[in-house]
């Protein structure tokens, strides 16, 4: 890892980094910014409920199932269930945060914990592609985080000001924006044919968990079980080299 | 109205279980051991979850997302730019979606 800490222009220099690898996928992240904000508008949820939740949580799959769950009258709303869809829909995270710890010093950890409310999918996505390269950085992770936070926030309050005259982003095409950059920085992380049989038992575990089950429990399984066969593949290798 | 009480106690909530999830993961990084399994098992999560982002999308969708992930992958390799790559997805499965509705 370069030392980027060392001057703050550089430091600027890969803030800006991040958030210009992050446009691809912010478009995608700006798409369902707003039909997130025309179905809150639709759920019920006030402009300032709307601000505060996007503001905090910042979190678009466990925004989306809020919304499922959310009520108009107070007294019925399910805060319990609200918070415990948050957490299963965000475990995901556990595994995406703790791949960034390399980037960070050994000392001051609770600076670096706190940071971490800034990453995203596509944040996280860009700045581990960035990481196999040598690269990256924490100023590069929090350009694509600060990124990916404004272009949330503020296509959020524009779908609720608009209210229902948004299309689908599937009819143009912008729901594969996300699928198709993935895939670019999948491929982007090849490193040899080691790669190969992780990859392809994650995909399948991913496939097999979203046939039976829905929300993002996917991403949870595929990336925990090919991560360990990965694990598994490599240490049995070097055993049996020395 | 602006607001509830319930409704601040719910997306305080949720917000906070994001962040403690969040923070989480790279705390208990800390704990692992540098080398040996728990390092290569590091090193290999991020590949495995952008399989398991990806794979989904490309099988459970169909035709459009079948032939859109191909040309994505094509001009990736071709390119090596991100950018195109993505557009390259988006224009496709635009195209492709029309063809196969019409």
């Amino acid at each position: 890892m370069t030392d980027i800490a060392a001057s703050p222009d550089s430091r600027m220099d890969q803030f800006l980094a991040g958030a210009r690898a992050c446009v691809p996928v912010a478009i995608s992240v700006a798409a369902y910014g707003l039909v997130w904000g025309v179905l809150a508008r639709g759920a019920g949820l006030s402009l300032f409920e709307v601000i505060m939740m996007s503001a905090l949580v910042f979190a678009g799959s466990a925004q989306f199932v809020a919304l499922d769950l959310w009520t108009t009258a107070p007294a019925a709303l399910p805060i319990g269930a609200l918070v415990l869809a948050a957490l299963i829909v965000n475990l995901r995270y556990l595994l995406l945060t703790a791949t960034l710890r390399p980037l960070y010093p050994a000392k001051g950890l609770l600076g670096g914990a706190f940071s971490m409310y800034l990453v995203t999918d596509e944040n996280w996505a860009m700045t581990v592609a960035a990481m196999a390269r040598g690269q990256g950085s924490v100023a590069f992770l929090m350009g694509g985080g600060a990124l990916a936070w404004m272009a949330w926030m503020c296509t959020n309050l524009v779908g609720y000001g608009l209210g229902s005259a948004i299309d689908d982003p599937a009819r143009w095409g912008l729901d594969f924006a996300f699928t198709a950059t993935f895939l670019a920085l999948l491929l982007g992380m090849w490193k040899g044919r080691g790669d190969l049989v992780p990859w392809l038992v994650a995909a399948l575990a991913a496939i097999v968990t979203s046939w039976l089950v829905e929300g993002s429990w996917h991403i949870l399984v595929g990336g925990v079980v090919g991560s360990l066969v990965g694990a598994f593949l490599e240490t049995r290798k070097n055993a049996h080299k020395s | 109205m602006l607001t509830s009480p319930e409704a601040v106690a719910a997306i305080l909530g949720m917000a906070l279980v994001t962040m403690a999830i969040k923070a989480s993961g790279f705390l208990l990084a800390d704990r692992l051991p540098r080398d040996g399994f728990a390092a290569a098992w590091l090193r290999h999560i991020p590949g495995a979850v952008l399989a398991a982002l990806v794979a989904p999308a490309v099988v459970t969708g169909g035709v459009a997302e079948a032939i859109a992930a191909a040309a994505t992958a094509a001009v990736f390799i071709v390119s090596k730019n991100l950018f195109a790559a993505m557009a390259t997805g988006v224009a496709t499965v635009y195209v492709v979606r029309l063809l196969v509705a019409g």
